[in-house]
Parts: C-alpha cells; structure tokens; sequence
C-alpha cells in the first residue's frame, strides 16, 4: 500500500545509492531571470542543456508591471535569460509573449504541470504544483545546474505528512485562510522536511485555483512539497491545457491510480477542522504570526515575538482591526490567479477604496481573462492600479516595493522583514481581506463587508 | 569544490529564530554577478550585521536559512568566509545548498546552541568526529560525504549516464503522456 507521493517517487527513480539517496527523473524544469547563476556554472564547464524539450523558461521575478524595466540591471537579468534560453534551444516566454506570467502560474496553465509529474524550479513556491497530484519543489542554484546538465536530481526520501481538512468553510474564508491556520498551528518550521499531502473533504471541495494556494504555501510551514491527489476537478481543469497529454485518455486512466490506497500508512497524521476558521491576518514577520481577524496584537512571549512587533510598529493589546494600512497588493504565485481576482473584485465592485494599491495579475493569461470579465474596471474604478503580470510587490526585484515604515495589506506568501522593500511591513491575508481593508483603510473582516450578500 | 575535515575559527551568534534567506541577502543584490563577491551583501539590512565579521563559524536559533530558495544566501556566508552554521535546524533548501557550497549546515539541540552560543573564543568543528569542540551535531551521512571530499554532483551523475538514458527510454516508453504534448507549441493566442 503506497500513498500517492510514494507512487510518484518511485516511478522516477533511476537508482537508489546505498546511502539511501535517489536518483530522481525530472519531467519539467522551470527556469526564470533567477537561474543566471546555473547557467554560469554550466558554461563554466561547456555543458549543454541535457533536455531542453523538458524546460521552459519565463520572466517573472524582474518583470516590470508598467513600462520598461526600472533600471539597467533589472533589464540586463530579463535578457540574459533570453540569451541562455535561445544558447541552449529552450522554449521561452519573455517580456510581451502572451504566455508570460509567474512561473507557478504558467505551469499549470499550459498544461506543462501534469498529475504524477516531478517539477522542479529554482524557486521555493515550486511546491504550488503539487495542487496537481505532482511531486514539486523548489531547488538551488547548483541543483539548477544539475538538473539543466542531466535532467536529473538527488534526493533523499522525505517523510510524508497527511494534513486532513475537514468541515465546511464559512463564507468569507479561503484556502489562504486554511494554510495559514495550520502554519500558526505548527509553526514555520512545523512540517519541516515533510511532503506533505493535503487530504479530506474540504481540499476535496476546493477548486484547483484553492488547491494552488494550498500547496504554494507548504514551504512556508517548513514542507520540502504539499501534495494534492488528483481527481475529476483536476482533470477538467487540465483538459484542453496546451501542453497537456497528447494521449488524453491514458494519461487520465493513468492519474486515477496515483492517489494514496486506503490503508497506506504515513510518518505523520495531522487532521484540522475547516468549520473553525476565521479570516486571518499576520501581525509579525513570519508566516505562523497569523490570528484571526477578531483578535488583538498579542502579548509578545519570545525575543522574536518583542523583535516583530517592534519591527511591524504595533502595541500589543490593539484590535487587529484597528490598525491602518498604507496600501494593498493583490497578486503573486500565491493569490494571482483568476478565482483571487473575482474574490476581490467582488468585495470592491461598486466601492472606492481609502488607500492606493496594485493588481497585478498572476500571469499574462489571468489578465486577459480577468479583463474579458471587466474585473479590471472594478479594480480601476475602485482606485487601484491595474498592472502587468510579473512576481512585483511579493519580492520586490523589479522595483514595486512598499516605502520603508509603510504598512501594506498583501495576498502574498512571506512578511520577512524587509520582504516587500527595506523597511516594509507586511500583513499577509487573503484576496477578499486584502480587498476589505482596502475599502476601509484599515485591517478589516471581510464577513462585516459580506454580510447579505453570501448564502 | 574542495573536501575539508577539521575547521577551527572565530564564532560569531545570531541569537534569533527563523532568520530566513530574506534577511541573509536582500532581493535586491541578487542580480550581481559572483564575481562581485556576495560578502558585502550578507544580512546587509539587519540589525546584527556588524557582529558577524570575521566569523568563520555562525551559530544560530532554529530554522536558520528557512524562506526562499536563493542559493544567494549560501554565496553571502561562503564569501564573507563563514565555513559552518550551527543551529537546532535549517531551512530544508537551504541545508542542500549550503552543502552544494562546501558550507556545514550543523544541526545541534536548542540546548546544545544555547550552551555554544554562551561559549567564548574559537570553535573547532570537525566533520570525521561530527562534534563542534567536543558536542555531536547531526548531518546526513550523504552530505558529510560531500563536504569531507568536496565531491560535486554533476561530476558524481556523470558515472551514471548510461543508466539515465536507459530510463528515460523505457519511463517515457511506459508514460506517453508525461511528455509536452507536442501539440503545445501551436500558436493559439
């Protein structure tokens, strides 16, 4: 009896060294402006790209939002992907190319993530792919090289988590919401190591947009990848996808066996109750610093709780409700598709909102559609910026930071210190209550705005 | 890379929990080449940077290296000359790359880097007895192979290449479908 990461891994292993490490076959490598150090070294030895038929590269990370690239260097990284790409004969979608968006974004929107895959990226939030029953995860430079060089990768076996969510989710709360109450549950380093599979009925009723978030969030929680097994959701979802399954039929009769047996056992069983969440927001800057919106700024109990809130401004003992924000951001690998955008978008349609901010769509594709559905006018007419597609606010490399000492409202994945910009503060949560605290100014439940409008 | 077994420099302490790769290296130095030297910019925006230099050991609060996957990070210690962090766990990513850079990823108790972090003058790690001055710290035994002999995995896959080809032939023989439809590249925008 195997559980569904089991499955996966070993059908990918070339060999097993006796120090118990595996040779794992690659079937999609992601590569963006971030990967200039792997090429360097694979030039350094004269190597050619083992399987440039199985990689795709796209600019992300230093793509700008609006207009040309902030400053020389910021261009100079977008080109030497597009150089290293065109070098070594690998599919590329460059600044303008209508499949340009972030990498996790594009990945399954082309259909080039795939149930029963393994997906590797020099990229931490590779674990969003794993929504699709694949086995995902973010890597380094020297492993980027290693797997440009040989299509290959060395891993040792992680143990396997079974995170089960069960009960419905109240109105107003999203997958966003789920992952970031069992972050502050286990803390950041909680699943530390783990693959984690995320099972039971509500991961079941989330659509595959929810399941992204999910996984995209595991290596937050310490996780090496989050796991979804894939189901009739997963394959409606792909089916039609560009780069999808050429023999459709085999492919699916093929996934369908890849979820775990009953019975299956795992190194660790972890069950939480959806019923029970609350919209959260973050106070600190980590992750696990999550507490549901109707809570106040807690009591620091630790040298890093006393050093966050310091950092973050904040005095305990203050409704979170009562703090104030300077500006929003709507988007990235984490909250940048098209159901995140409706679900602000509806919390905004026909309000203006009390601070500025940004939307940048999590891809090239989401935008269009957003656009042909007029989410863009809602957003605009609302007094938000309307952007390109590209990693901008969560990470800050093309130049969208938030001021030092500003305080944002972030549907991103991390509030580290210094994240969004030197000196930033950020409070990650949810689309709808990023959208809330827009309206309002401050941070803000989203249910108080609903209220009426949701069965 | 080269193999090293014993080390024994000055200790600098980041008495913190989850310093996360952000605070090692900031965003925004990540497009300089290596060559620049990526010491300059280890935790450039926090508080403690001072405290580090001339460090050759590091020893930290759990999660050390937790957070992105910049490899970056790992570049920053190496070139500002730190050759082990120890702390009571690591940022998964970051513990492969460290060790990818001849860097030791020590993982010791909270008791035991409590202990080291209230220690005095130099440290002296040693990869054959897996002790720092006389404490153990645990390491895969794969990755303490890797650091003892400075071994490199592309040159390490190189012996196995006839073995890959073999099973990249019958794995796509068997699973069709994994492969980019080819279909993919039609323009459909």
């Amino acid at each position: 009896m195997k559980t569904l990461f089991d499955k996966v891994w070993d059908a990918h292993e070339v060999l097993r060294r006796n120090d118990g490490t595996s040779l794992l076959w690659v079937d999609r490598h992601l590569v963006h402006e971030g990967s200039h150090h792997a090429f360097r070294k694979l030039a350094a030895r004269g190597l050619p790209v083992a399987r440039p038929d199985l990689t795709f590269g796209v600019a992300d990370h230093y793509a700008p939002t609006r207009g040309a690239p902030a400053t020389p260097a910021i261009a100079g990284m977008m080109q030497t992907l597009a150089d290293n790409t065109a070098r070594h004969g690998i599919r590329h979608f460059g600044l303008g190319h209508p499949r340009q968006g972030i990498v996790h974004v594009i990945g399954p929107e082309l259909g080039l993530t795939l149930p029963g895959l393994i997906v590797n990226c020099g990229d931490s939030h590779t674990s969003t792919h794993g929504a699709f029953g694949a086995l995902a995860f973010g890597i380094g430079a020297t492993e980027v090289a290693h797997v440009l060089a040989t299509q290959t990768i060395w891993q040792t076996r992680p143990p396997v988590m079974r995170l089960t969510i069960d009960g419905t989710l109240s109105p107003g709360v999203s997958a966003k919401d789920v992952a970031l109450a069992w972050i502050a549950a286990l803390g950041v380093d909680g699943a530390r190591g783990h693959a984690i599979e995320y099972a039971g009925q509500t991961v079941r009723n989330m659509s595959m947009e929810a399941r992204m978030t999910l996984c995209n969030l595991s290596i937050e929680g310490g996780a090496r990848c989050g796991m979804v097994a894939p189901d009739d959701t997963t394959f409606a979802w792909l089916r039609g996808r560009p780069y999808a399954a050429a023999g459709w039929d085999g492919a699916v009769a093929h996934w369908r066996t890849l979820p775990s047996d009953p019975g299956a056992m795992f190194d660790r069983d972890i069950a939480i109750d959806a019923a029970n969440i609350a919209p959260l927001v973050t106070w600190g800057t980590s992750p696990q610093d999550a507490l549901p919106i109707t809570a106040q700024v807690p009591a620091p109990d630790t040298e890093q709780a006393r050093d966050a809130l310091a950092y973050m401004g904040l005095t305990p003992g203050t409704p979170l409700t009562d703090i104030a924000v300077d500006r929003v951001f709507i988007g990235s690998c984490t909250n940048g598709r098209i159901e995140d955008l409706r679900a602000a978008a509806d919390v905004l349609r026909g309000h203006e909102t009390r601070v500025p901010g940004t939307v940048s769509p999590g891809s090239t594709a989401v935008k269009r559609m957003a656009e042909a559905e007029g989410l863009d006018r809602v957003f605009s007419d609302a007094g938000l910026a309307w952007v390109n597609a590209g990693c901008s606010m969560c990470v800050g490399m093309n130049g969208d930071t938030v001021a030092p000492g500003q305080r944002c409202a972030s549907t991103t994945n991390r509030n580290f210190k210094g994240r969004q910009g030197p000196g930033a503060r950020t409070h990650l949560m949810s689309p709808a209550m990023v959208a809330a605290a827009a309206r309002t100014g401050r941070l803000t439940d989203v249910r108080t705005l609903l209220r009426g409008r949701v069965a | 890379m080269t193999g090293w077994h014993i080390h024994t420099g000055p200790v600098a302490v980041l008495p913190h929990e989850n310093v996360d790769t952000d605070q090692l290296i900031p965003a925004r130095f990540m497009s300089a080449p290596r060559s620049a030297g990526y010491g300059q910019f280890l935790l450039h925006d926090h508080p403690d940077r001072a405290r580090i230099a001339g460090a050759e050991i590091l020893i930290a609060g759990r999660n050390f290296g937790s957070g992105s996957s910049r490899e970056a990070a790992v570049y920053a210690l190496v070139d500002a000359g730190i050759r082990a962090v120890i702390a009571p766990g690591f940022g998964d990513i970051f513990a492969a790359n460290a060790v990818n850079n001849g860097l030791l990823p020590a993982t010791v108790t909270p008791e035991d880097a409590a202990a080291l972090m209230r220690h005095s003058g130099p440290l002296t790690v040693d990869l054959v007895a897996q002790t720092v001055n006389g404490t153990p710290f645990t390491l895969p035994e794969t990755w303490r192979q890797k650091l003892l002999n400075g071994w490199d995995d592309i040159d390490l896959t190189a012996s196995h290449t006839a073995e890959i080809k073999a099973f990249s032939t019958t794995y796509h023989g068997k699973n069709p479908w994994s492969l980019p439809n080819p279909k993919g590249d039609n323009p459909c925008e």
